[in-house]
């Protein structure tokens, strides 16, 4: 590569950077106030960039060259004012419910605004107009650069200028920089948080939305521009430390380079190996993402997170299940195990029901490291897909038999877990959920590009269980072995290694001091969570008979945070519930409409507003509200014989 | 216990008009209940202190005052009107300033930065008569040490600098009545001192102040009244005399 040909991709990264930097700066500014990680931080991104499309084709007619500016600007205040009806709307109803809770809310909010683009906009992919003034290119060393590039390079730094003096200049600054020291103080003191929690979301998500608008040159607006910027998003605030603009402008510049490198090196030979770099870009920022938290747990320029003042309640002990508990336990299990029989009335029930029992020891692999083991995983599909790549691999490019296939196959995903979770035991909180998220989204960019392995986006087909498995055998199979993995978990939980788990997670400070080796307890939790979502992943594939890349994307990691946390995380027969509801809810409600996403995001959202403990958490409330009620009426009914016997 | 009325502050506004009155307070930390059936008031002008041991419920009964305890119950009438509904920053917005034990300076923002976040607009009594207002500039004359670092971060101050940063963050709020959480806690008797003749020196310029303190010395150099509270419930109340005369109630409640 010639230094011209260098210099022009720098410079490309320094244009791509901008726009980064942009969503970053108003991930890292909300996250820093209000302690909610917003996931709908991309979906404000595309937003912006749909409605600049709109905006500027409209305006340009009437308006020439004017036009397209005053869009870009307009776009990014819709987005700002789409923000701030978010913020009064939903987010102000739950700053107090756990972390989870809002990243789950976050969440939803990605579908339904996923689906009014689509709903709206169509699903077409929109290219915008060139800037007026700025269609063409300038010559650089002989090279052609787009001369819009740069425009966009000096919008990072002016734009970090301005908010920077917004923080420093203005009283308004000066309360957004308390607040994310100490927001109670900041109510005792007579401020309003309300109105500063509302215009920090809305000029959060007007950055974002101004990032997108200023793309619309470059890039075609399309619907899934929101997961991946949000995932860039985020590995740029964590690299750059959480809560820190200029962090975050350094982290988006070092990564938008390093990409633009890998582009410009192209393929070369090292040591004699051929080695692909432009390959590389998917997986290169997660690596980064992954070497800065190893080394510096809270980013470049972060600082180390004080603990939330209300993050989730402390958790109830787990209670063994009651006699009545186990009889209904034992009677679902009766009913599973004679659904086949009843296919002449009921077809599909056992084709359902498969799925839904996979789903369901996914859901309870999570929950097993979330719940007791107290860490968030954000990449849990990683497991999952590892098991049923694994199964996949082992079966058809090394042609092992099936049953061997099948036994080795949630080993492989417990290989992944053992080394991942050596880096990831190491963090906690949002940093750990953040990494997690970055080794999942590597093994998803591995699958995707070792295509001669993999197959690539294509996926693997042609992955059946043996002849003697087949069918409702298969069925039994699933059963007994997410039954007895079910039994194996509940077991393990109230085992002492269980106990230590829990210690560690209400207190890794004095589980230290009572001899327990925290970060073993919960490498080997995270090893035996990564063990039981590849068995998940195994059956899985078996079932369907292929498997493509999207079967393990965040969208999976993500239905199982859903599913964790719609049953109740406080409960181990939370996830059970949880993912049964949702694989019959995402079932139902697909085949209902096109719009599945938004009616799900909805439910999403009615649900965490509504059952802040979760399904499974709100029936035990209900419970204990009634024998608390009926214990009272006890009371009261032996002490009324006793007042009558005063009175008389 | 004596009656609520029998002992009559000595040195009360003239006015003697009552400021704060908090009837049959009960809070809560989780399912443990801390604070019983709590009545007490401060009248215009006084300075009043809530004594006690660790854990006796004083700094609990002024997060309760702020509605910052999530479970609370009883009735708190600030001039005259009933706040125990309203959030903390609408109770700091009627003039109740409060000060916490552990002073929660904002360790990133200046001096200057830090007395900007405590600013409210001046006040005026409802007689019409101006409230004690409070600029940056006569902070610093009060305060002449914190005049001499304006431009210091909160994170780079002794402890007894960021505890004269957090009573005068809280002055700029210009409140009515100031809730001081143990003032003397923490700090070298040199600031001890100072902070006595702080709080004289306030109480000079007419402020109401409610103090928790379990120093029975630096109580009396400063408070008119006192209540004595221990598990929850008050004690004794008295005047500071009073109090220094009752051996019986400082052994059982105040001394180790």
């Amino acid at each position: 590569m010639d230094f011209s040909a260098l210099l022009s991709q720098l410079l490309n990264g320094l244009a791509e950077a901008s726009s980064l930097f942009l969503v970053a700066a108003g991930l890292s500014l909300i996250f820093g106030v209000t302690r909610i990680v917003n996931f709908a931080h991309g979906s404000f991104y595309m937003l912006g960039l749909y409605i600049a499309y709109s905006i500027v084709e409209h305006l340009m007619g009437s308006m020439g060259a004017a036009g397209f500016w005053l869009g870009l600007a307009l776009a990014a205040i819709s987005v700002g004012l789409i923000g701030a009806v978010v913020e009064i709307v939903l987010l102000r109803r739950i700053y107090k419910a756990p972390e989870l809770f809002q990243l789950l809310a976050t969440f939803a909010l990605v579908l339904v605004i996923n689906d009014a683009v689509l709903g709206y906009w169509g699903a077409e992919e929109l290219l915008g107009r060139r800037a007026p003034g700025l269609s063409g290119s300038i010559d650089i060393l002989g090279r052609q650069f787009p001369s819009y590039n740069f425009f966009l390079i000096a919008i990072g730094p002016v734009i970090l200028g301005l908010v920077w003096l917004l923080l420093v200049r203005t009283r308004w600054g000066v309360l957004v920089r308390a607040a994310t020291q100490d927001r109670e103080m900041l109510g005792a003191l007579g401020v309003n948080q309300a109105w500063l929690f509302t215009s920090v979301f809305a000029l959060g998500a007007m950055l974002a939305g101004l990032g997108g608008a200023v793309q619309l040159p470059r890039e075609p607006a399309s619907l899934s521009l929101d997961l991946r910027t949000i995932g860039e998003a985020f590995v740029i605030v964590v690299v750059g430390g959480m809560g820190s603009l200029p962090g975050a402008y350094v982290a988006a510049l070092l990564i938008a380079e390093i990409k633009a490198l890998c582009i410009g090196l192209g393929s070369t030979t090292l040591f004699g190996i051929p080695v692909s770099f432009s390959k590389l870009t998917l997986v290169i920022e997660f690596l980064v993402m992954a070497v800065v938290l190893v080394l510096r747990p809270w980013g470049l320029m972060g600082k180390p997170q004080a603990t939330s003042r209300n993050s989730a309640p402390v958790e109830a002990p787990l209670r063994p299940g009651s006699t009545h508990f186990k009889w209904l336990m034992g009677a679902l299990l009766l009913a599973l195990a004679v659904l086949p029989l009843l296919s002449t009335w009921l077809p599909y029930a056992s084709v359902l029901t498969q799925d839904v029992l996979v789903t369901v020891l996914f859901a309870v692999s999570l929950h097993f490291i979330m719940g007791p083991g107290g860490m968030h995983s954000f990449g849990h599909a990683a497991y999952f897909g590892l098991g049923a790549y694994g199964a996949a691999i082992l079966f058809k490019v090394l042609t092992m038999p099936m049953p061997l296939a099948f036994a080795f196959a949630p080993l492989v995903a417990g290989l992944g877990a053992l080394v991942f979770g050596w880096f990831c035991v190491r963090l906690s909180g949002v940093y750990l959920a953040m990494l997690t998220l970055a080794f999942s989204q590597i093994v998803w960019s591995v699958v995707f590009q070792w295509e001669d392995v993999t197959g690539g986006s294509n996926g693997i087909t042609g992955i059946w269980p043996s002849a003697w498995l087949d069918g409702t055998r298969y069925y039994y199979l699933t059963l007994v072995l997410v039954v007895s993995s079910l039994f194996l978990v509940r077991r393990i939980l109230f085992a002492p290694f269980g106990y230590s788990l829990r210690a560690a997670r209400d207190s890794a400070l004095r589980a230290d001091a009572i001899g327990i080796d925290v970060k073993r307890v919960q490498w080997l939790a995270f090893i035996i969570a990564g063990l039981f979502a590849g068995l998940a992943g195994t059956l899985y594939i078996f079932s369907k008979g292929s498997i493509s890349p999207d079967a393990m994307a965040v969208g999976k990691s993500v239905d199982g945070l859903v599913m964790v946390l719609l049953g109740g995380i406080q409960n181990l027969l939370g996830p059970v519930v949880g993912a049964s509801v949702f694989s019959v809810l995402q079932d139902s409600i697909m085949r209902a409409t096109d719009y599945w996403r938004a009616v799900f995001g909805g439910v999403i959202l009615l649900l965490v507003l509504v059952f802040p403990q979760g399904i499974a958490g709100f029936f035990q409330q209900l419970a204990e509200a009634w024998r608390h009620w009926r214990a009272r009426a006890a009371v009261k009914a032996a002490a009324l014989p006793r007042t009558l016997e005063k009175q008389a | 216990m004596n009656a609520v009325h029998s002992t009559q502050q000595p040195v009360a506004h003239a006015a003697s008009e009552l400021l704060l009155e908090v009837s049959a307070l009960n809070a809560w930390y989780g399912a443990a209940q801390v604070l019983y059936e709590l009545n007490l008031n401060v009248r215009r002008g006084e300075v009043v202190a809530l004594m006690g041991r660790n854990g006796a419920g004083k700094s609990t009964t002024f997060k309760a005052l702020m509605g910052m305890l999530a479970r609370r119950q009883g009735g708190i009438r600030f001039m005259g009107q009933e706040i125990s509904t309203l959030a903390p920053f609408e109770r700091a917005r009627r003039g109740l300033g409060f000060v916490p034990e552990d002073r929660r300076v904002f360790t990133h923002l200046t001096v200057t930065e830090n007395l900007e976040v405590g600013r409210q607009s001046d006040r005026h009594w409802p007689d019409g008569s101006e409230a004690l207002n409070w600029t940056p500039q006569q902070l610093f004359e009060f305060f002449p040490n914190l005049g001499a670092m304006q431009d210091r971060p909160g994170g780079q101050m002794s402890g007894g600098e960021q505890q004269m940063l957090t009573v005068a963050r809280t002055l700029m709020g210009n409140p009515f009545l100031i809730l001081l959480d143990e003032p003397s806690e923490g700090v070298a008797p040199v600031i001890v001192e100072q902070m006595a003749q702080m709080i004289l020196a306030l109480k000079a310029k007419g402020a109401s102040i409610l103090l928790s303190e379990q120093n029975l010395h630096f109580a009396g150099l400063v408070s008119d009244r006192a209540y004595v509270l221990e598990k929850g419930l008050v004690r004794y109340e008295g005047s500071m005399a009073e109090l220094a005369a009752n051996e019986a109630v400082r052994k059982a409640y105040l001394t180790m």
